[in-house]
């Protein structure tokens, strides 16, 4: 019963999240603030991340070609694959449920709890307009983040591959090159713009609805996290689902 | 002037409010006392529009709340300032802009005039200097100020405070409740303060209601207050060994 009532009140805080907007001028700040904290201070970890993960799937798919008949161009071919269908997009939203959601949940909590938002009722502004729009815009911006992703993650797999002695450059380079379906960024980037929904609006109901102290602000950001993954991960198996499967 | 008609409030099973209908007058500070949880909070929630109340009505000078249209409320808001129990400022924001901002919701003036107003407020809540300190940088005694300054920046008609000096040391305190007692006077506001401070009562309670367990129980000024004979009354003011001193002295003179 309590579920039902979440997910209600989910969908009603979407309709009030969309319905009396705020002053244009101070909701174009608000938009720039919110992709500087969501999207650019993102940049870091998820370069880091995906360089060496990126390494990590060339050298594991190396070691496991002991078969002489596969050719060495499948290294750059899985790390792609990898890249682009799953890590950059999948994991990388779940990497930053835990930081931009986090964050969400807990700059949200925290003003509940100091009265910040009774504030902004008061003087007149929809809070959930003020609050939750700009980051949903923000996360407009996400795909950005994964094509980053996907872009060192390759690098990553080719300096780990032809420096590693795995492969030469021409092998990695021409799997990388091999049977490359478009429909496949497709897929990648229309999850990522379901997926940056979540991360906004998920996080956002989180804080906002929370009762109690500055305790349950860190509770609040732990249930947070963990359903926000569990969204995206049953969004994704949802679109792989309907998307690629014959 | 506002006009409290009967309001009740509950949350689940627990009625909160009562009944309660009484006024408050325009260019007075009108006092909401009682103890913990007797309801006062969840009254001023009502009156501000935080809270709907579940049967009653309140009216703004005879304009009914529950009857406003969109614009209405819109124009009530801008004519609302409300000073927050722990200020409430926005953490992201400086000093300047946190009094900036109800001024840029309401209007399309440019910075430097909205800078000038912000300015005036400031200088009126003797706070100079600080435009560009963010709240985490002063004394809670600033930050009280800076709400106040944010409540009228907009040169509201309704002041609301909530507990305005709690936490606050007796001399901070009894500053901040002259100052809500001039800004009454000089701009002729209705304001609505709640405390549970005798201290304000003494200082600035020009027409006071005592609320207990959600039911309006008293009602007068502060001269009355000491000579009633409502017990529940009695029992709140003379709670504190300051007051039963006085009050024992006072019967000693009689």
């Amino acid at each position: 019963m309590k579920y039902l009532r979440d997910i209600g009140s989910y969908f009603l805080m979407l309709k009030k999240v969309f319905s009396s907007p705020t002053k244009r001028s101070v909701m174009r700040e608000l938009i720039f603030k919110e992709i500087d904290d969501l999207i650019i201070r993102s940049l870091g970890i998820v370069a880091f991340i995906s360089f060496f993960i990126g390494g990590v799937i060339a050298i594991q798919t190396a070691l496991n070609l002991d078969n002489p008949l596969i050719p060495k161009t499948l290294i750059g071919f899985a790390t792609r694959q990898s890249m682009i269908l799953e890590f950059a997009p999948t994991f990388m939203s779940i990497i930053l449920a835990g930081r931009a959601g986090s964050f969400i949940t807990s700059t949200i909590g925290s003003m509940r709890v100091t009265e910040q938002i009774d504030a902004l009722e008061v003087i007149g502004v929809n809070s959930l307009n003020y609050l939750v729009f700009p980051k949903i815009i923000a996360m407009l911006f996400f795909p950005f983040i994964i094509v980053i992703s996907m872009f060192l993650g390759m690098l990553g797999g080719y300096l780990a591959g032809v420096y590693g002695g795995f492969s030469t450059s021409a092998d990695f380079i021409a799997g990388l090159q091999n049977t490359f379906y478009p429909f496949h960024l497709v897929y990648a980037f229309f999850k990522t713009f379901l997926f940056a929904f979540l991360l906004a609006t998920v996080p956002s109901w989180h804080g906002f609805y929370m009762k109690g102290g500055s305790l349950e602000v860190g509770k609040a950001s732990t249930k947070a996290f963990v359903w926000t993954s569990i969204l995206i991960i049953l969004t994704n198996y949802i679109v792989t689902q309907l998307l690629l499967s014959q | 002037m506002i006009k409290v008609e009967n309001i009740t409030k509950h949350f689940g099973e627990d009625e909160i409010l009562k009944g309660i209908s009484t006024t408050f007058e325009r260019g007075k500070t009108n006092l909401i006392i009682g103890r913990s949880g007797s309801g006062k909070t969840v009254m001023l929630k009502c009156l501000v529009g935080l809270f709907l109340p579940n049967s009653g009505e309140i009216f703004f000078e005879d304009k009914a709340l529950g009857e406003m249209n969109n614009e209405e409320q819109r124009i009530l808001r801008e004519e609302t300032g409300m000073l927050f129990q722990g200020g409430a400022l926005f953490d992201s924001m400086n000093i300047e802009d946190n009094v900036m901002f109800p001024l840029r919701m309401f209007s399309d003036k440019s910075r430097p005039e909205l800078l000038a107003r912000v300015n005036e407020v400031l200088k009126r809540v003797d706070l100079e200097n600080v435009n560009k300190k963010f709240p985490s940088e002063i004394s809670g005694g600033m930050k009280k100020r800076v709400s106040i300054a944010r409540a009228i920046v907009n040169k509201p008609k309704y002041l609301f405070c909530d507990e305005p000096n709690s936490g606050l040391d007796p001399k901070t305190a009894t500053l901040i409740d002259n100052l809500i007692q001039d800004i009454t006077k000089e701009n002729n506001i209705t304001t609505v303060v709640v405390t549970h401070d005798m201290n304000s009562v003494m200082e600035i309670g020009e027409k006071i209601v005592f609320l207990k367990n959600g039911k309006l129980v008293w009602q007068g000024t502060k001269q009355e207050i000491f000579k009633t004979n409502n017990e529940d009354v009695t029992d709140f003011v003379y709670s504190s060994d300051l007051f039963k001193k006085i009050r024992n002295i006072q019967i000693e003179e009689n």
